[in-house]
Formats: structure tokens, C-alpha cells, sequence
């Protein structure tokens, strides 16, 4: 893998804005393995998070982002085929073994999960989960000093001390997420996977959960990585953000310069079905997200695409680095870089897909 | 603290209130299922023996010449005060049967129950632990081929090999003779008897008497404790918390042992309840098997000799001690388990 | 018999009733069948085993008179008494019992009476306990909460006792038989079934077809037919089947303590386990090993085919089986820099990794972009 992928450059020295990235995800693939065939749940992602950074990861359900955030902490599930590079701060995550990735996991790297309901055990108290955290990872600290620990990431989510010894059924859906998030920091991971926290949970403790997320990497200077589908979350609280379909980002950016001026079509077209007071009508995207057992040839939006192209459906479209500093993985843009579509498709491939297609079969029922 | 003790003293009431409608229901039950012959037990019972003024004698004697409603209310009233009755064809009290026999029935139930869990529970772990493997093929054909096997056949075949074959172990009662009448009786469990009074050899011959009865019925119920352990282990495995586990970097075999293992088992506390009622027939047949003479000998006894007070009696007393079992399972569930409180 | 064999080609004389087409009447038989043909694995193993053996089962009950060597209460043959206790031998295979008879015999016969008594067991524990189930489940109120607490007291007492305290009093009113046994194993069995229709029953009243089926004027007994008989099907099978070995279990139990049916009424292995109890004792193998041996595969089969239904049935256990995925090797995927002026491209395809934000031109573009 590494015979086509180069490590990433340092950042440039003076035109940083930020420092290093914690992480930097270079081609990683997550396969699962299924009797139809594998599963290309996530195929080939790239992205860097750098500390104090939000990166927002959207898409709709099914696109592999939940995959993406359990394959980085190598918490992808039995039988799934992962490679690729996660470099987090010079270790590549995929290489290492079971072992190391969970003496890892709690320290450096930190998951929070979509429904807090569940996600605590039962028969164990609030006090054991912290201490058996804090134990495993740093084992010499004593009864007293786990307690401190433990208290003030409670406190810091604003769970009060008397609740130290309660069982996790005795809190409520928004308590619950909030020490979740509490036991996943206590350990003051470099970077975090936050995925869907706020779903299960109603606005305001949305909102709430939120701001939670946004003290943190202000104090902490924590990577995180929030994955969503409410792009109301990442127009709030992102810094940038991934568009993620099909297994694939095809775009990501500053969260600002890509909502404003979005350039995949796909993102576009997501832009376009949220709800806000000003919709007039409901927009959607026709078409459901396709199988990822055998996805599309070319761009794997392209069946549902309003302005794809005859090249869009044979070749894949490249990543594309524009100049606003996004990355659009589509041939509207590359089409105008030359040589960018192969020399076959070079006299039609411009031409709409639409026509072509109604021209030729109709053979999907 | 405090406020956890009083939830579980409000459990515990609620519990207590639930159960007294289904020990009326029992109560009904048995008296109705004792009624539907007809005539009545002592003309049943003892139609050849007696002339007709011995017999209207004994009737009225035992309340049969009542009429139905106050029958039940007589039966309901012995039945709060435990006294059960006098059996018919010995002149026994059966709470004095219970007492001197039970001790046979809950030695046998006992140890059946710690060979089932002794076995079942590591053996549950290690098939869902290691799901699909060769050994949980293998587990899994065990628990079924136990739960196939009738307990007396197994009791048979355990006789075959052991006593009359190999002559390791005796194949019947519950001690030598000489041991039985040497143990002085203070608890009427000969086991705790003899422990009480120090008498190891006494000890020793009892332990190798209920050897193989404890096994034969703890075998009868550990497919059920193997399946139920397996399921679960790999329930939770795949469960929500343990994940989080994970994430949080927790050691591997800290997941496995202190999360899902210790919380896979809290059902087996609800299992061995359900067993209970598979336990007690099964009590029956070991009992018989090995010419011990519990509580399930007696009613065989007893159904024989078609005496049916002592039948009304000790099955009656078999209901109660379901419904106090199940309302005592419930209780331990209870302390185990801080949801089921509320 | 494949799916398009079902829905293709309906018996068309069966069951004239109604306007349902008759594709739909298989609906619920396709929908039973269909998990049983994708099984594998351990319950196509199980389903397998136990269809052989209760297949051999019924085989033998059937064909018991043309398979034993004598009859089963038969003590001698031709005028020549049988040996007592005889070791197994040529003229009897299995050996003699201490009452002279034929074990192989009796093991064969017994057979017959293992699956009468299960057969009629079933059957009657199946209607009681649906009848009184969608009863209890249809109409509710004071029966259903009556017929609940007695269902629920039935099932926690413990079963043989209740075997045991029915054949003790039907004995004595119709005779310890082959109906005795079963009525007796019957009322351990109906609250299973009891519970299951009459749950049904309750979630399809709820149902908003069934709702609309009777607001649309279908008579009770349609809407039991067809959406009730519907729902359960999948669950009835999978009780009955278990519940098959366990009347075999059962019956074996009574006879073992002399509660079940009369010797010279039919052979029944229970009983002829009791008779090996003495037997045993002194060395005896045949008499007990054989007839228990018969018992167990009988329980054998039908709790495996129980099993492989339960575990085809019920989701819970089945196992999505992991399949590693292989990862080809990955194509290296184009990054293209888009030239500050449109023009051509910076000519690097392959390889150039500088991704977002990484790269020295961030910011330095005005937000002139492209493709609008």
C-alpha cells in the first residue's frame, strides 16, 4: 500500500494555519464480507484531522460512515478486510495489533456513541466504569485518584458528584450520553470519534451535547471527528467537512466555503433536501443509495445524478483539489484540467448522461 | 443507599402480594384435580375393605359427607395452618412425612442443582465464547443428548457401569443401613446430620450414596443451563456495552470476563427457577431409580395405595414449595440485577 | 416442492371456500417452508438427523407386527416357553425380560405406543390449548383473565407431578390405557400452546387489517381463519415438535412408575425400564439398556427437529456467518489540482496525495472556483 501512497508531507512551514494533523487517513479501505460478495462499505478514503479541529462527516445512512469511524479505531467488526494508512501522530493504526490499538483506544483515541441507552452495562455502577477505565490505562493510580479523575470529567458534563455511585438506569437518555462522552475524555484522548451522539437524543440536549463537543477541543485541543446527518450539527459546529457516498468522500472542505459554494453534485443535492424556514417544498434526491456489493461503474452517484455526464457512468471521476482548497471528486470538475478524461471517452463524454441512457436500455426495471 | 434497601422492600412486598392469588389458583387446581373421581378418596381408597358403617364412619371422620364449598374452605384452612392431612392408609400426618422425608428430596435437588451449574455454566461460557468451534459442536450435542436421555435411564445406565459392573459406588439408598441408624437425627438431612456430628465415614458413605443420583438429575437439567449460558454469552457479546468496552480500551479479556460473562449469567438465576418444576419430576424418577425414599418416593407410595389425602397433601405441598421458589429466585434476581427493582 | 410448484399448482378441488385466490391459501404453508429450505449448518444438520430418526420412528410403529420376531406380550412361542431372563441370543436378539418376554419385541411394539400416545397427546393438547387460546385472546375479559391465572398455575407446577396426579385420577375413572396416558401428557401442554395463540390472538385484534376486516363485515370466524391461523403458524410446529419428545419423555416417566399404560394393554418402554430396576442390580444389561436406548432416540429425534426449527425460526440464534472479506488490490485513485487559471492541469496525476488544507495554494485562490 504503501508503494503508491507517500507518507503525507509536513505541512508547509508558514502557510499553516494549524499545526500537524493527529490523524491523517490515507486510501483506507473497510470490507466486509458477505455470501454476495464483500461489501465496499468504505473504499478508498482519504482525510486529515489536525488538534482542535472538528472534521463533519455526512451523508445519508448506509454510506459507510460509521464504518469509517469504527475501521480508524480498528473497531471494525469480525470478518471486515481493512487497509489502507491511518496515521495517527507517525504510528500507522492499521499495521498495529489487536494489543496495541487497545492500549490505544482510551488514551489517544476515543469513540462516542450514537445511543447512550445501551451503551453503559448495566450491573456495573458509574464509579466502576470510570475506575475500570482509568485502571486499565494507568494502573497505579490509586482509589482517591481515580475518584478525582473521574469526578472532574463528570463535573466537567455537569453530572454532580452525588451521582458518582448510581447505576447507569437510574440517569436519563441525555445524562447517559453525557457520561459516556465523560468516561470516553476522562483519559484526554488526542482524537475522538463522535458518532451520531445527539441522534437518540431530543434538541435541547442536542444542542447541549454540542456545545459539550465544541469547550472540548477548544480546551483540550481534541481532533474530532463528529459524524452526522444533520447538517445543521456541521454547519454549527465544524470547522470542515467530508461528504461521504457510497463508500467514498467525494467532497470535503471548509465547512463554510462548502456549504456556500458546494461543488458535487451530491452535495449539492443534500444542501438542497435539508429543511430550513425558508423551504418552500421539500426536495429529495430520487433513488436510494446504491449497493455496495456491486456499486456503479465510473462515479457511483452517477445513476442518480441531475447533471451527470456519458464519462461520469465509465470513469471514475478523480479527486480534484480546486482552489477554494476543497476536494471535489467529480468530472465537472475535472473535465476542464487537461487530460483529465481518458482520450476514448474525450468526443462525447461531455454529453448528458440522460439522453444517452434513454437512448439506450431501459433494463433496470 | 438507603433508598436502594427501601426499593428493594417494596419489591420484595409487591413480589409476596403477586404470588398469593397463584397459590389460590394452585389450591383450587389440586382440590378440583383430587375431585373429578368419582365417589369420594375413602370409598376409593378403601371400597373393598370396610362395611358401609365403617366406611360412612371414616367419611365423616375426614369431612367427605360435607358439602363441596366446605370441603375446599376446610382444605384452604389446613392449608394455612401446614397441616396437610392424614393419610388414609398409614394414619401418617403428612407434614410429619415432609419433615422426615423432604430432607432425602432437598439433598438430591441441591446437589443436583451444583453439579447442573458446575458444569453447565463453564461449559455454556466456553461454547459461546468460542461459537461454532469444534468443542461448541460438540456442547451443544451434549446439552441436546442430555436433555434426550430420561433421567432413569441414565440413573440405569450409571447403576450398570458403576455399581454392578466397575463396584465403585452403590447403586441405591441413601447410606448403609448401619450409617443410617448410627447418624443421631437432629435436622432430618442424614448429609447434614452426619456432618453436624462429626461422623466423616458417615459422611463419606452418604456422599458416595447421592454420588450418582446427583449427577443423573443434574445432567437432566444442564442442556438447559448449557443452551440458555451459550445464548446469551453471545448476545452479549454483540451487545451495545460491551463495544463501548472496547472503545474504551478495556483489556480483552476484561470485556470478556467482567462484561459480558458476569452479565450473561444474570439469567441463569431466572433459568434455574424455571428448572425447578423439571427438577421436582425428575426428583421423582432419581428417587426411584436409586430406592431413595423423598418426598417423591412417598407420593408414588402413596398414589399405589390410592390413598388420597396423602396424594392431596403432598402435592399440595409440591405447589407451595414451586410457588416459594419462584417468589425466592425472583428476590436473588432482584439483589443481582439493580433493574429489576423498578 | 419447490415455490413456484406451490404457487402455480393449487389442488383445485380442495377447499372451495370463498373468493381467496388460491396462491394466497399457500402463503402461510410457503412462508413456513421457506426457511427450512435456506437452513444450514448446525440446523440443517439437526433438522436432518431428527427427520431420519423420527422418520425411522414411525417407520417401525407402523411396520411393528412384520418387524418383531413374536408379539409383545408373548412369553413363549410354538408351545416353547421363552427362557427367563435370557441372555441375548439367536431366538431372541435383544434377550428375554423376568416376565419371559422378547425384549426386541417389546422395544418394537413399544415404538407403536410411544407414538399413539404422543400422536393423540399433541393432537389434543393442540386443539385444547389453540381453542382456549384465541378464546381467551379473542373475546378477553373475565375468561381471559381466569383462563390466564389457571394457564399460568398449570405451567409452573411441575409437569411429571401433573402427569402424574392426572393418570392417578383418569385411572381410576376410565382405566389406565393408551387415552389415559394421553389425557393425562395432554393437560401438561396445553398452556404452551394456550400462550402462544392467545398472545397472537391479542396483538391481531390490535392489528389495524383485522380491524378493517371486521369493519368491513368479515365474520369472526374468517378473521380467525385467515390472520390469526396465519400469525401462528410458524410458532405452533416448532412447540409441537418439542413438545413430541417430551410426551415420549413423559409417557416414559409414568410407566417408569407404574402409572402409565397397563402391561398387557400394550408395550410400553417406561415400564419395562421399572421391570430392569431389580435387573440392573445384578448385572443385568439387556433389559434396560435396549428399551432405553429406544427412548432416547425417539426424544432425539423430535427435540433435534425441534431444535433445527427453533433455531431456523427464531433469529435470535441465527448466526450471520462471517465471511473475510479479501481485499483486491487497490487501483491507485487520479488527484487532479485544479489550475489557478483554468487552464490546463498541473500535468501530476497519480500519486500527488497533497489533499485539503494540506497544500501550499489553500487560500491563495480567489473564490473564482470553476464549473458554476
Amino acid at each position: 500500500m504503501s508503494a503508491h501512497v507517500t507518507s503525507p508531507e509536513p505541512a508547509p512551514a508558514g502557510t499553516a494555519d494549524t499545526s500537524r494533523p493527529v490523524l491523517s487517513v490515507r486510501d483506507l479501505r473497510v470490507w466486509y464480507g458477505t455470501p454476495r460478495g464483500p461489501v465496499r462499505a468504505v473504499d478508498s478514503v482519504d482525510f486529515d484531522v489536525r488538534p482542535g479541529e472538528t472534521l463533519g462527516l455526512v451523508g445519508e445512512s448506509g454510506c459507510g460512515k460509521s464504518t469509517l469511524g469504527r475501521g480508524v479505531l480498528g473497531l471494525a467488526p469480525e470478518g471486515a478486510a481493512v487497509d489502507g494508512e491511518v496515521n495517527f501522530r507517525g504510528t500507522n493504526l492499521v499495521s498495529l495489533s489487536k494489543k496495541q490499538l487497545q492500549e490505544l483506544r482510551g488514551p489517544e483515541l476515543g469513540l462516542i456513541f450514537q445511543e447512550p441507552m445501551t451503551r453503559l452495562n448495566p450491573l456495573m455502577r458509574i464509579s466502576e466504569h470510570f475506575a475500570e477505565t482509568l485502571k486499565t490505562h494507568e494502573p497505579g493510580l490509586t482509589k482517591d485518584q481515580v475518584r478525582e479523575r473521574a469526578l472532574e470529567a463528570l463535573r466537567g458534563m455537569g453530572i454532580p458528584p452525588s451521582r458518582y455511585h448510581n447505576y447507569p438506569h437510574e440517569f436519563s437518555g441525555g445524562m447517559r450520553q453525557r457520561i459516556m462522552i465523560a468516561l470516553a475524555l476522562v483519559l484526554r484522548p488526542a482524537f475522538v470519534v463522535a458518532d451520531e451522539p445527539t441522534t437518540a437524543l431530543d434538541v435541547l440536549v442536542e444542542a447541549q451535547i454540542i456545545r459539550i463537543l465544541a469547550d472540548l477541543r477548544r480546551n483540550f485541543d481534541t481532533a474530532l471527528v463528529l459524524i452526522t446527518h444533520n447538517l445543521g450539527i456541521v454547519a454549527e459546529a465544524c470547522d470542515r467537512v467530508a461528504v461521504m457516498y457510497a463508500g467514498r468522500i467525494v467532497e470535503q472542505g471548509d465547512a463554510r466555503e462548502v456549504f456556500a459554494r458546494p461543488q458535487h453534485p451530491y452535495t449539492q443535492e443534500l444542501l438542497r433536501s435539508t429543511i430550513s424556514l425558508s423551504t418552500t417544498g421539500l426536495h429529495y434526491i430520487p433513488g436510494a443509495p446504491p449497493d455496495l456489493v456491486e456499486p456503479p461503474t465510473g462515479c457511483r452517484f452517477h445513476p442518480r445524478c441531475p447533471k451527470a455526464m456519458k464519462v461520469c457512468a465509465a470513469v471514475e471521476p478523480p479527486d480534484v483539489l480546486l482552489n477554494s482548497g476543497s476536494t471535489s471528486a467529480c468530472w465537472h470538475q475535472a473535465q476542464n484540467i487537461a487530460g483529465a478524461i481518458p482520450p476514448e471517452h474525450a468526443t462525447d463524454g461531455r454529453e448528458p448522461l440522460a439522453l444517452a441512457e434513454e437512448i439506450s436500455v431501459a433494463d433496470e426495471a | 443507599m438507603s433508598k436502594q434497601s427501601g426499593s428493594l422492600r417494596r419489591y420484595v412486598l409487591t413480589r409476596i402480594g403477586l404470588a398469593v392469588p397463584m397459590v389460590l389458583i394452585l389450591l383450587v387446581l389440586v382440590f378440583v384435580l383430587m375431585r373429578v373421581a368419582p365417589g369420594d378418596p375413602i370409598s376409593a381408597a378403601q371400597g373393598g375393605h370396610l362395611t358401609p358403617a365403617q366406611l360412612a364412619q371414616k367419611r365423616h371422620q375426614a369431612g367427605f359427607d360435607k358439602p363441596l364449598i366446605l370441603q375446599f374452605w376446610e382444605y384452604l384452612r389446613s392449608v394455612l395452618t401446614l397441616n396437610f392431612g392424614t393419610t388414609i392408609s398409614d394414619g401418617r400426618s403428612v407434614s410429619s412425612i415432609i419433615v422426615q422425608n423432604g430432607g432425602v428430596t432437598l439433598t438430591l435437588a441441591v446437589g443436583a442443582v451444583v453439579v447442573a451449574l458446575g458444569l453447565g455454566v463453564p461449559l455454556g461460557l466456553l461454547a459461546g465464547r468460542y461459537r461454532d468451534s469444534a468443542g461448541d459442536t460438540v456442547t451443544r450435542v451434549f446439552a441436546i443428548v442430555t436433555y434426550a436421555t430420561p433421567v432413569f435411564f441414565l440413573g440405569l445406565l450409571a447403576q450398570l457401569l458403576f455399581s454392578s459392573h466397575l463396584g465403585w459406588l452403590p447403586s441405591s439408598g441413601q447410606a448403609d443401613t448401619l450409617v443410617q441408624l448410627n447418624v443421631p437425627t437432629k435436622t432430618h438431612i442424614l448429609l447434614l446430620d452426619a456432618l453436624i456430628s462429626g461422623q466423616w465415614d458417615a459422611v463419606w458413605n452418604i456422599f458416595q450414596h447421592y454420588l450418582l443420583p446427583w449427577i443423573t438429575l443434574g445432567l437432566l437439567i444442564v442442556g438447559v443451563f448449557i443452551r440458555m449460558i451459550r445464548i446469551n454469552l453471545i448476545q452479549t457479546l454483540q451487545g451495545d456495552y460491551v463495544e463501548a468496552a472496547r472503545a474504551r480500551g478495556i483489556k480483552e479479556s476484561d470485556v470478556v470476563v467482567k462484561h459480558a460473562f458476569r452479565n450473561s449469567l444474570v439469567p441463569v438465576v431466572t433459568v434455574l427457577g424455571l428448572q425447578i418444576a423439571m427438577l421436582l419430576g425428575g426428583a421423582v424418577l432419581t428417587e426411584k431409580t436409586f430406592n431413595l425414599s423423598g418426598l417423591g418416593s412417598m407420593l408414588i407410595n402413596y398414589i399405589n395405595s390410592r390413598d388420597y389425602i396423602a396424594v392431596q397433601g403432598l402435592v399440595t405441598f409440591f405447589a407451595l414449595v414451586v410457588v416459594v421458589i419462584s417468589m425466592l429466585i425472583d428476590f436473588i434476581n432482584a439483589l443481582i440485577d439493580p433493574r429489576v427493582r423498578y | 416442492m419447490t415455490q413456484t410448484a406451490l404457487t402455480s399448482a393449487p389442488e383445485p378441488g380442495s377447499l372451495p371456500v370463498g373468493p381467496t385466490p388460491a396462491g394466497k391459501r399457500f402463503r402461510g404453508l410457503r412462508r413456513f417452508l421457506a426457511p427450512i429450505r435456506q437452513a444450514h449448518g448446525m440446523p440443517k444438520a439437526m433438522l436432518w438427523t431428527g427427520g431420519i430418526i423420527t422418520a425411522l420412528l414411525a417407520l417401525t410403529a407402523i411396520l411393528a407386527p412384520l418387524i418383531a420376531p413374536y408379539s409383545f406380550d408373548a412369553y413363549q412361542s410354538g408351545g416353547h416357553q421363552f427362557p427367563k431372563q435370557g441372555h441375548p441370543s439367536g431366538t431372541h436378539l435383544f434377550g428375554t425380560t423376568v416376565q419371559n418376554f422378547d425384549v426386541l419385541s417389546r422395544v418394537v411394539y413399544g415404538a407403536r405406543t410411544a407414538l399413539e400416545v404422543m400422536i393423540l397427546a399433541v393432537v389434543f393438547s393442540l386443539i385444547l390449548g389453540v381453542l382456549l387460546g384465541l378464546l381467551a385472546g379473542y373475546l378477553g375479559g373475565w375468561l381471559d383473565r381466569i383462563l390466564v391465572l389457571v394457564m399460568d398455575a398449570l405451567f409452573a407446577f411441575p409437569y411429571l407431578l401433573l402427569a402424574i396426579v392426572a393418570g392417578f385420577m383418569l385411572s381410576g375413572i376410565i382405566g389406565g390405557g393408551v387415552v389415559t396416558a394421553a389425557l393425562s401428557i395432554t393437560i401438561v401442554y396445553i398452556p404452551q400452546y394456550f400462550r402462544v395463540v392467545r398472545s397472537s390472538a391479542l396483538s391481531a385484534r390490535e392489528q389495524v387489517y383485522v380491524e378493517a376486516a371486521r369493519a368491513m363485515g368479515a365474520k369472526p370466524s374468517t378473521i380467525v381463519r385467515k390472520y390469526l391461523f396465519g400469525n401462528v403458524i410458524q410458532s405452533v410446529p416448532v412447540i409441537a415438535t418439542m413438545n413430541a419428545g417430551d410426551a415420549i419423555s413423559t409417557l416414559a416417566g409414568l410407566g417408569f412408575l407404574g402409572l402409565g399404560i397397563q402391561p398387557t394393554e400394550a408395550a410400553e418402554w417406561g415400564y419395562d425400564l421399572q421391570r430392569a430396576i431389580d435387573d440392573v442390580n445384578s448385572g443385568m444389561w439387556w433389559t434396560a439398556l435396549y428399551p432405553g436406548l429406544a427412548i432416547v432416540l425417539a426424544i432425539l429425534g423430535f427435540t433435534l427437529l425441534g431444535e433445527g426449527l427453533n433455531d431456523v425460526y427464531n433469529p435470535t440464534i441465527r448466526r450471520r456467518r462471517i465471511i473475510r472479506a479479501v481485499l483486491p488490490v487497490p487501483t491507485a485513485r487520479k488527484r487532479l489540482h485544479e489550475a489557478a487559471g483554468n487552464g490546463g492541469g498541473t500535468g501530476s496525476t497519480t500519486g500527488d496525495n497533497g489533499k485539503a488544507g494540506t497544500t501550499s495554494e489553500t487560500g491563495t485562490t480567489p473564490e473564482e472556483g470553476d464549473g458554476q
